[in-house]
C-alpha cells in the first residue's frame, strides 16, 4: 500500500547519509519515527531492530509474517519482536513492498549462491559483524544477527512455493517511513551485494532520517 | 542375520526408533551419514526443528539462506537445510508431504491459550497445551543455548501457501496419515525439535499428532544423487561440506565428521 508521509524533511532532527557498503546503528526513541530513503534507486537496506532495553528481545520475521498472515511488508505492519511485542509500525511507504524473506547476504552464501571464488565480496553480514564489534556498548555479538528485513527489495513468492528476484519496485527519492513503538536500536547495513539485481549491480546511497515524536 | 547388539546394521536398518506423541519436545546430535526419518502416524502433525552444529552452536539452520539458495518457499526432495556458514545440515532423500512450512515459526503461550485455552501442567499432567516456543527454549537450554540463539525453524508436514497479494493460508490437508521425510545428515548436527501444532492450524481442539522417529545408517552420497544435483547451488553447498570434512573440525571432534 502507498502512503506518503506528511512530515518535512526540513523538520527532521537529524539527517544522515549512509555511503553503499557501510552500516548505521543507533538507538531511535519510542515515539520517533525514522525515515529510510533509497537515494539513487533499487538499493537494499538490511535492516535489524532490537528492543534497547533488553537486546535480546529483537525483530523476528516469523512472527511478524505470521502476526500479520502475509509475507510482505508495507503500510500497516507491525514488525514484532521474538516476544510478539511490536518494536515499530511503517507508517508510510512509497514504495509498497518489502522483503523479509530473504535474509542478508554474507560471504558464505555467497559461495553457494553464485560461485565459490566469491567468498571475498563485502557482504551485509560482514558490516553487521563489524557493527556489533565497533559498538561493544549496545551488547550484541553474532548470536544477535537474525533474519532481517530487506526495504527496498522485491522478493515475490508464487502460489506453487517458489521464490524469485525481481527487479525492484522501487526507485530514486523513495522511501520506508516507521514510529519506533519501543526504544530500539537499528542497524542497517546498506548492501554492497553486485551479484544479483537488488541493488542494480551498483550500490547506492542511502538516507536517514528521525523526527521527534511531537513534531508533524 | 546380524544381532544388532555385535555388528553395525547394514545401510537402511534402523539403529533407532521412537514415538512422539503430539505437543511435546526433544532433542538429539545426529552424525553425519545418518537418515533420520519421520513419520506422521495420524496425519495432520506438526514438528519443528531447529539445526545447529554442535562443535561450534553458532553455525546454526538459516531458512532465508536456504529458500534464496534453492529460489523456494518450501522445503521438499531436493532441497538441503543450510547452515549460517554456507554448509548443509541435511539434504530431503525423500517426502511424501510434498511442502513443508519454514516462515511461519512457532506457536507460543499467548496463542495457544487464545485459540485452544489454558490448560495448566497443574490440571491436566502431561495432556497439558505446550507451545513450540517455550519448548525450544527448553531443549536450547540444555545444550547453553537461549533467546539468542532460537531463528526461524521448519516446521515438518505443515503446508502454508500463498496468493498473488502474498496472504499466507494455512492447509488443514497438507499431511495425510502415513507420510513420511527422510533426512539424510551431510554433517554431525544438534536437532532441537517439537510435536507442538503449527501457530496457523486452526483445529478446534488443540491437535496432538503422534509421530514416529527413525534413524538409520544412510547410504553414501553417490555422484548422481537427487539433492546433490538438484541446483548447482547444492553442488556448490556438498563442496563447502567437503572442505569442512578436510580441515574444518578440531581432531577428535567428532565421529565421522
Amino acid at each position: 500500500m502507498l502512503k506518503e508521509s506528511a512530515l518535512s524533511a526540513d523538520s527532521a532532527r537529524y539527517r544522515r547519509v549512509i555511503p553503499a557498503g557501510d552500516y548505521w546503528f543507533d538507538l531511535v526513541r519510542e515515539g520517533q519515527r525514522f525515515r529510510i530513503v533509497d537515494v539513487e534507486g533499487n538499493q537494499a537496506a538490511d535492516t535489524l531492530l532490537f528492543s534497547a532495553a533488553d537486546p535480546a528481545e529483537r525483530y523476528s520475521c516469523v512472527d511478524t509474517l505470521r502476526a500479520q498472515r502475509n509475507v510482505y511488508l508495507s503500510v500497516g505492519s507491525a514488525l514484532l519482536s521474538t516476544a510478539a511485542r511490536p518494536l515499530a509500525h511503517i507508517v508510510a511507504d512509497t514504495v509498497g513492498r518489502h522483503d523479509t524473506l530473504g535474509g542478508a547476504c554474507a560471504s558464505e552464501s555467497n559461495t553457494v549462491r553464485y560461485a565459490l571464488e566469491k567468498r571475498t565480496m563485502h557482504s551485509c553480514r560482514d558490516s553487521y559483524l563489524l557493527a556489533v564489534a565497533e559498538n561493544e556498548r549496545f551488547g550484541l555479538t553474532k548470536r544477535d544477527l537474525t533474519h532481517n528485513i530487506n526495504f527496498f527489495m522485491n522478493v515475490p513468492v508464487t502460489a506453487d512455493g517458489a521464490l524469485t528476484f525481481a527487479d525492484g519496485l522501487s526507485g530514486p527519492g523513495k522511501y520506508v517511513e516507521l514510529s519506533a513503538a519501543m526504544d530500539v536500536l537499528v542497524l542497517i547495513s546498506n548492501c554492497p551485494q553486485l551479484n544479483n539485481p537488488c541493488n542494480a549491480y551498483n550500490p547506492t546511497p542511502l538516507e536517514i532520517l528521525i523526527w521527534d515524536a511531537d513534531v508533524s | 542375520m546380524n544381532h544388532p547388539h555385535t555388528s553395525a546394521p547394514a545401510d537402511g536398518l534402523p539403529i533407532y526408533g521412537t514415538r512422539l506423541e503430539g505437543g511435546k519436545h526433544w532433542s538429539l546430535t545426529v552424525r553425519a551419514g545418518t537418515l533420520m526419518r519421520l513419520v506422521d502416524l495420524e496425519g495432520g502433525a506438526n514438528v519443528g526443528m531447529l539445526f545447529f552444529n554442535p562443535l561450534i552452536p553458532l553455525e546454526r539452520y538459516n531458512a532465508p539462506d536456504t529458500l534464496k539458495c534453492q529460489h523456494t518457499f518450501k522445503l521438499t526432495r531436493g532441497h538441503c537445510l543450510y547452515s549460517d556458514m554456507g554448509r548443509i545440515f541435511c539434504s530431503i532423500v525423500e517426502d511424501t508431504a510434498g511442502w513443508h512450512d519454514t516462515v511461519c515459526g512457532n506457536s507460543n503461550r499467548a496463542l495457544v491459550k487464545e485459540r485452544w485455552g489454558l490448560k495448566s501442567y497443574q490440571q491436566y499432567r502431561n495432556d497439558w497445551c505446550q507451545n513450540g516456543h517455550d519448548a525450544f527454549l527448553v531443549e536450547a537450554g540444555k545444550f547453553g543455548l537461549g533467546r539468542r540463539d532460537l531463528a526461524a525453524n521448519v516446521n515438518w508436514f505443515s503446508k502454508v501457501c500463498t496468493n498473488h497479494a502474498g496472504d499466507m493460508t494455512f492447509d488443514p490437508g497438507g499431511s495425510r496419515r502415513g507420510a513420511f521425510v527422510h533426512l539424510r545428515f551431510e554433517m554431525d548436527t544438534l536437532v532441537l525439535l517439537h510435536t507442538c501444532p503449527h501457530p496457523l492450524n486452526p483445529a478446534a481442539e488443540y491437535p496432538r499428532a503422534p509421530i514416529a522417529l527413525e534413524l538409520r545408517h544412510a547410504p553414501p552420497v553417490e555422484a548422481d544423487d537427487f539433492c546433490l544435483n538438484a541446483c548447482e547451488e547444492n553442488m556448490r553447498g556438498f563442496e563447502n561440506n567437503r572442505l569442512y570434512r578436510q580441515c574444518g573440525c578440531p581432531p577428535g571432534g567428532g565421529g565421522t565428521c
